[in-house]
């Protein structure tokens, strides 16, 4: 896959483009810096068609050997040769709509607190910190989930959920609470998918016209009536584009779940039980993979996230495009 | 904007699950052939601590830079396979298969130091080691024995009063040589582990038929640090640094035996006793025979082609080797790796006269 990468952009760099009619007579520097532009935009494109022809090969022989299996069987065992991926297609789906479901009212509260509600001085230091939660390295989420946030969720958080508010009883919050669970791992996605979701919403609340408020004001509106009436509404489009942003990032995030999730090849309704993910399985075992069968299984894996990654976001932009088109109240 | 974020999102999402695997299979030999680097290898993470410590002081002393890449025994054997590079290491001996596909025909083994895996848990109030057997601890990881309290494990432990808690299993989920020699171990030492009778089998991953997968040698010890009641192995060098309970273990002679250096060294010792004339050294030491054995140890293993196409890397490596058993076997024990036992070292001296240094491309 390495040797492919800079093989790529070649062909796309070598191509002139065709029929620039519009930037007929203008000087030179405009039709390079068109070429150039082009070609890098074409090279994308060209690359992710790449990565997905390459994964799919790898993974032919073992999408051939299990066919639909491989998406609904819950085998998975490299001494005997099965492979099915159904747990971790769950376990994938599962962590990241709720990794977006604990987020994005998280996000779009500090959002809003700071496009509307921070005092100048603040506004700067607070955006500042909150960005800086995606600066930090996946492994380290992961390392401070294990020692910080799993204790908290096995010792108060989950016998609060299971016994305090006596959802114990409820598929969802049953069995015992060991900590790394599917629970752990969204909550960790929800920190680490915050800082993405929080930064489109800030910027495209604060990009909505001061007429917006002061007509809604006008009205006798109250500061949380204008927020909620006008300001939200006006930029709910690009707020469902930082939720869909944040989402593609749980998805593929890897390292941190894999800690916190507890790695089990199994379905499981409660919360409190293991799972695992894509892109776990991936990190796990292709290193340790030796035989041809395994590996490609893992390729599978690979292409099957490509396309449940795919499936999600055509939903999210359709749902993105539904709201856009909605008049605005 | 909002288009820009979805495409954003879809590269990411994707990028990061093939960003792990894939490169695994071309190219990084050219890297470093042009900076001054005389060998290049690739494989096992467990030994890379004494390895690296090993390259160092060779370089300083003679000059000679060996680059090692540890990115898995699964990742060596491949290399070393496709002729990428000029020594592999693995924790686990190659398969008669793995060797029949190698690019330049017939691959040596030869060991290098010895490790352990330790059982280790959490039990509050219980001071004196556990002690375990392979039946026992086969039964845990199976999930058949479900409570501290069990009657096999009090009858081993008639002194220590044992919880009536739920055991927690906690096992490695990635890909391991650490999990192989646990494996390979209970494969031996239990009537019940095998795959011929219904059990999970020995590999570098297994189907776990109970618990939670740590991953790494910290998510397993973590886990168990913070969780009364639960159950897990690392390697023993991890255990030592971050001091770990652990069990003792009954060997062959029935003897419970603390995983120590000299305990570790004393399980080679009893298998090289038996060794034939010409072993290919493709060999368990697990639950070997011997007093004062430690059961659960393995070797570790630098694969090294027999007829290399290059005789002056050959020779090199070769050099290398020759060093390493007359000296780099006496720093082992400093990083809590055991050295091999000096009659075993004796015949891999010798052994290296196999290795051809004439070119046979």
């Amino acid at each position: 896959m390495t040797s492919a990468v800079p093989a790529a952009p070649e062909p796309a760099v070598a191509g002139p483009p065709e029929g620039s009619t519009t930037l007929e007579g203008k000087s030179i520097g405009d039709r390079v810096y068109r070429t150039l532009t082009t070609a890098f935009a074409v090279a994308i494109p060209v690359l992710l068609v790449f990565i997905a022809f390459e994964v799919i090969a790898a993974a032919w022989p073992a999408l051939q050997k299990f066919g639909l299996s491989f998406i609904t069987s819950s085998a998975w065992d490299a001494n005997a040769g099965q492979f099915g991926a159904a747990p971790m297609i769950y376990g994938t789906v599962v962590s990241s709509l709720l990794a977006l479901i604990l987020s994005a009212p998280l996000a779009l509260g500090v959002a809003i607190w700071l496009s509307e509600f921070a005092p100048r001085w603040l506004r700067q230091p607070v955006s500042f910190l909150v960005d800086l939660l995606a600066a930090i390295p996946s492994v380290v989420y992961g390392l401070w989930g294990i020692f910080v946030l799993l204790p908290i969720l096995r010792n108060n958080i989950m016998p609060f959920l299971a016994t305090t508010l006596g959802l114990g009883n409820t598929p969802f919050f049953s069995g015992p609470a060991y900590g790394n669970s599917m629970l752990g791992a969204a909550m960790i996605l929800a920190i680490m998918i915050l800082p993405y979701i929080s930064a489109v919403s800030r910027e495209v609340l604060m990009a909505v016209p001061r007429s917006q408020r002061e007509a809604a004001l006008a009205m006798g509106a109250t500061k949380w009536e204008m927020i909620r009436d006008a300001v939200v509404p006006y930029a709910r489009s690009g707020i469902l584009g930082g939720v869909i942003l944040g989402l593609g990032r749980a998805l593929g995030e890897t390292m941190a779940v894999t800690m916190l999730i507890g790695n089990r090849h199994e379905i499981s309704a409660s919360l409190f039980a293991p799972g695992y993910t894509l892109a776990s399985v991936i990190a796990n075992e292709f290193a340790e993979a030796t035989n041809e069968l395994h590996t490609s299984a893992l390729m599978a894996c690979g292409a099957v996230l490509l396309v449940v990654t795919l499936v999600v976001n055509a939903i999210a932009r359709w749902l993105v495009w539904r709201v856009a088109r909605e008049p605005k109240s | 904007m909002r288009f820009h974020a979805i495409a954003l999102a879809t590269l990411t999402a994707f990028t990061a699950a093939c960003s792990k695997g894939g490169d695994t299979a071309k190219g990084d030999s050219t890297l470093s052939n042009s900076s001054g680097v005389d060998l290049n290898g690739a494989g096992a993470t467990f030994p890379y601590p004494i390895y690296s410590k090993w390259f160092s002081e060779y370089a300083t002393a003679t000059g000679v830079k060996i680059n090692y890449q540890s990115k898995g025994s699964g990742a060596g054997i491949k290399q070393l396979q496709e002729g990428i590079v000029d020594f592999g290491a693995s924790d686990s001996p190659m398969t008669d298969d793995e060797i029949s596909k190698a690019k330049h025909g017939k691959v040596l083994h030869f060991p290098t130091v010895l490790g352990a895996v330790v059982v280790t848990y959490n039990l509050p109030g219980v001071t004196t080691p556990l002690r375990l057997n392979g039946q026992v601890i086969a039964d845990i990881f199976k999930g058949t024995i479900k409570k501290w309290n069990d009657a096999r494990i009090a009858a081993l432990n008639p002194s220590v009063k044992l919880p009536a808690t739920d055991i927690l299993v906690v096992h490695r989920a990635d890909g391991s040589g650490t999990t192989f020699i646990f494996t390979d171990y209970l494969n031996s030492a239990s009537t019940t582990w095998a795959t011929t009778a219904g059990g999970p089998g020995k590999g570098k991953e297994v189907q776990w038929p109970v618990g939670l997968g740590g991953q790494g040698n910290e998510g397993v010890s973590g886990q168990v640090k913070q969780t009364p009641g639960s159950i897990g192995y690392t390697e023993l060098a991890y255990a030592k640094q971050n001091q770990l309970p652990v069990a003792h273990i009954q060997n062959k002679a029935g003897e419970f035996v603390e995983p120590t250096i000299a305990s570790i060294t004393a399980a080679a010792e009893g298998i090289v006793a038996t060794l034939g004339p010409d072993p290919d050294y493709r060999i368990s030491i697990a639950n070997g025979p011997g007093a004062g054995a430690y059961p659960i140890s393995s070797m570790t293993w630098l694969l090294v082609y027999q007829n290399s196409p290059d005789a002056a890397k050959a020779k090199k490596l070769v050099d290398f080797m020759r060093w390493m058993y007359a000296t780099g076997e006496q720093s082992a024990a400093s990083l809590d790796y055991a050295p091999l036992p000096a009659a075993l070292v004796q015949r891999l001296t010798e052994r290296l006269g196999a290795i051809n240094l004439n070119a046979t491309p």
